[in-house]
């Protein structure tokens, strides 16, 4: 069973090498445009593509074929038309320039499209000012790798999502750069996936945007910059491992917004000069060890509306305020992490805090409620009420609290 | 008048609680920077110092110190010299000292473990504070003639600035929590020195947690370059217009 069915996909795959040919394109070959190509090729050809510019409006691509781009030949869709769009299983685009698609409140136009089909590559390819730049809409195991994505756009609705995904199984998205779209990359109803080592920066919104999407993982992105930082909502089995979240600046901005989010992982993640690390609502079973929150305003913000945060083994370091909730019901655990603010001594000398330390200050509480009262942070009278704080617990919540607080940073 | 200066200054350097306070503010800012692992924690303390402990000396040392030379006064009033000329040397002998004094304690630290533009604004503002209380000092003392009810106006005009105001202005931020008062509360910091100097410095370092919204509106007016500039213009006003209604007091006063 097993030796048939290998020999069948040889003799298929031979078949293949057999009648696949390859068909030169450019000005000075037989074959002036890639449509006049796309004629009389047949599924399995290989399209070699020339430098040069080509002004070919809509390229629809329905039988399996490998347009390959020499040096980069310009795809041009003259702010008109949706330049790539592929509707057949197996085919694969790379080392194109495609430059100027068409912008429409009406469709979706996008650099290059897949509908309905598996088994995709998009690889080494440059995207300037397309409007949404690759998307996928029901796709299956597609590969979408090492291309670059500029655009320059400054208003959200003038705007469509570098990398967007809508529908799609079994992605991987690698090493691409993104940045200048409204959303870096999208995620709605994706499943399976895996986002690795992208670099996603200066997108007008958020630089990874997840709705409805399970059982996904991203690892080792760079997210700098950008409108409103990641937002990842109503999904449940995400895996964010590795990444960088820098520099989101402003009110509601975050390195990541979590919300209605159960059973993920947060690890080994680096946050650093964001106005809020992680914002929490509605979430519930994460587990977060071994991130870093160094010098952003709120390293983390948990509504009480969460449960089951396992936050242990993290570093926070210059912070101006740890933590921040809006209620007095706690129900996660802030277990053996190390506390730059930590005040408290260790006689036994095990290296953990023999005092509870508690991320919530007072301060944190009252701008919770009444912002403009930031303009009084610092002052002596602030710093009394703190301290007066510490010694006769009133306005924080009573639990919220790391019962093991570490000496010394831990080294990630 | 230079003369006046330079008597004025090297008598203030003379005096042990001078030597005391140059040296308290070095052993200070030494061991806060060299006791903290990273130097923005010891900014932190440093910020403690400048907004707390530098005003407090600058108020009452002057009050002291102007007291105290009331019989040098009379010696300098009976010679050929206007009296704005003298209480403007006393004044420029006091204020130089003091920063002198700070330069040397905070500022030589500052600029070793921390030279950056944070740093480098601490020592402006801890230079414009000293100053500046040094200016209040001066109205305190010459408004009362009794040496312990100035020095009891000096200490309660620092309490004033430092504690009382700050507790005031977050009474405010209460009672009208319901109302957009973020640019009442920048109008209402410009009434204290310590206050603006406060904000000054935490744009350099909270930046940040100060991104929020509340914070935006701070940001968009103390950030920008005609915000630093009225910042600063004010700061300058708070030593003006002091020393400008000492003097004319001070012209008329019988002493």
């Amino acid at each position: 069973m097993r030796i048939n069915s290998i020999l069948t996909i040889l003799s298929l795959s031979l078949s293949f090498l057999g009648n696949a040919k390859s068909i030169p394109v450019g000005a000075s070959q037989k074959c002036h445009t890639i449509q006049q190509a796309l004629q009389f090729a047949v599924s399995g050809d290989t399209l070699m593509i020339s430098k040069g510019n080509y002004h070919e409006k809509n390229i629809l691509i329905n039988k399996r074929l490998t347009l390959i781009g020499i040096d980069y030949p310009v795809l041009d869709g003259d702010l008109t038309y949706e330049i790539i769009s592929i509707k057949a299983s197996g085919t694969s685009v790379q080392g194109f320039k495609i430059i100027r698609s068409g912008v429409s409140s009406m469709e979706d136009y996008a650099g290059i499209k897949i509908y309905n089909c598996r088994d995709v590559v998009i690889k080494n390819n440059i995207l300037e000012n397309t409007f949404f730049g690759i998307y996928s809409q029901y796709g299956t195991n597609c590969t979408i790798e090492k291309n670059k994505l500029i655009a320059n756009k400054t208003e959200e609705q003038q705007s469509g999502n570098g990398i967007h995904c809508w529908k799609s199984d079994s992605m991987r998205i690698i090493g691409n750069y993104v940045s200048g779209h409204r959303d870096g990359i999208y995620f709605e109803f994706v499943t399976n996936s895996i986002i690795w080592r992208n670099e996603s920066e200066k997108n007008l919104r958020y630089g990874l945007h997840f709705m409805f999407s399970s059982n996904d993982s991203y690892i080792a992105n760079i997210f700098k910059n950008n409108g409103a930082g990641v937002s990842v909502m109503f999904s449940h089995d995400v895996k964010m491992i590795h990444n960088y979240f820098e520099e989101n600046w402003g009110d509601g901005s975050y390195g990541i917004l979590l919300k209605e989010i159960s059973d993920g992982y947060i690890e080994n993640n680096q946050f650093k000069k964001n106005t809020v690390g992680i914002y929490m609502e509605g979430t519930s079973r994460i587990k977060m060890s071994g991130n870093v929150f160094e010098k952003n305003g709120w390293a983390m913000k948990i509504q009480a509306s969460c449960m089951d945060i396992n936050v242990t083994g993290n570093n926070f370091i210059n912070n101006t305020f740890d933590m921040a909730t809006n209620g007095s019901l706690v129900l996660n655990t802030f277990n053996g992490n190390y506390w730059d603010k930590y005040e408290g001594y260790d006689l036994n000398r095990d290296r953990i805090g023999d005092v509870p330390y508690r991320p919530v200050s007072m301060y944190s509480v009252i701008i919770e409620k009444n912002p403009p009262a930031m303009i009084l942070f610092r002052s002596f009278i602030t710093t009394l009420l703190d301290k007066t704080e510490k010694i006769l617990p009133s306005l924080t919540p009573e639990n919220f609290k790391d019962a093991f607080p570490l000496m010394k940073p831990l080294r990630l | 008048m230079k003369k006046v200066i330079k008597y004025v200054i090297i008598d203030i350097l003379r005096n042990k609680i001078m030597l005391a306070y140059t040296a308290f503010l070095l052993v200070l800012s030494f061991s806060i920077f060299s006791l903290e692992d990273n130097s923005a924690k010891g900014l932190l303390g440093l910020l403690n110092i400048i907004l707390i402990i530098v005003p407090l000396v600058s108020i009452v040392f002057s009050t002291i110190y102007v007291y105290n030379s009331a019989e040098f006064i009379e010696l300098l009033v009976s010679q050929p010299l206007k009296r704005k000329t003298i209480w403007m040397s006393l004044f420029t002998g006091l204020a130089t000292s003091m920063v002198l004094a700070f330069l040397v304690g905070a500022g030589i630290p500052i600029l070793i473990y921390q030279a950056d533009v944070t740093g480098v604004m601490m020592i402006v503002i801890g230079v414009l504070l000293s100053v500046i209380f040094v200016a209040i000092a001066m109205l305190a003392a010459v408004k009362t003639r009794d040496k312990a009810k100035g020095i009891g106006i000096a200490i309660l005009l620092w309490l004033y600035f430092s504690l009382l105001f700050d507790g005031f202005v977050l009474f405010l931020v209460f009672q009208f929590s319901d109302y957009p008062i973020e640019k009442l509360m920048v109008a209402v910091s410009m009434f204290n020195p310590l206050d603006l100097a406060r904000i000054m410095i935490l744009l350099k370092m909270d930046i940040s947690a100060l991104m929020g919204y509340t914070g935006a509106v701070f940001k968009d007016f103390f950030g920008t370059g005609t915000g630093l500039l009225l910042s600063f213009s004010v700061l300058v006003c708070w030593t003006i217009i002091p020393i400008w209604l000492s003097i004319r007091k001070f012209k008329t006063k019988d002493l």
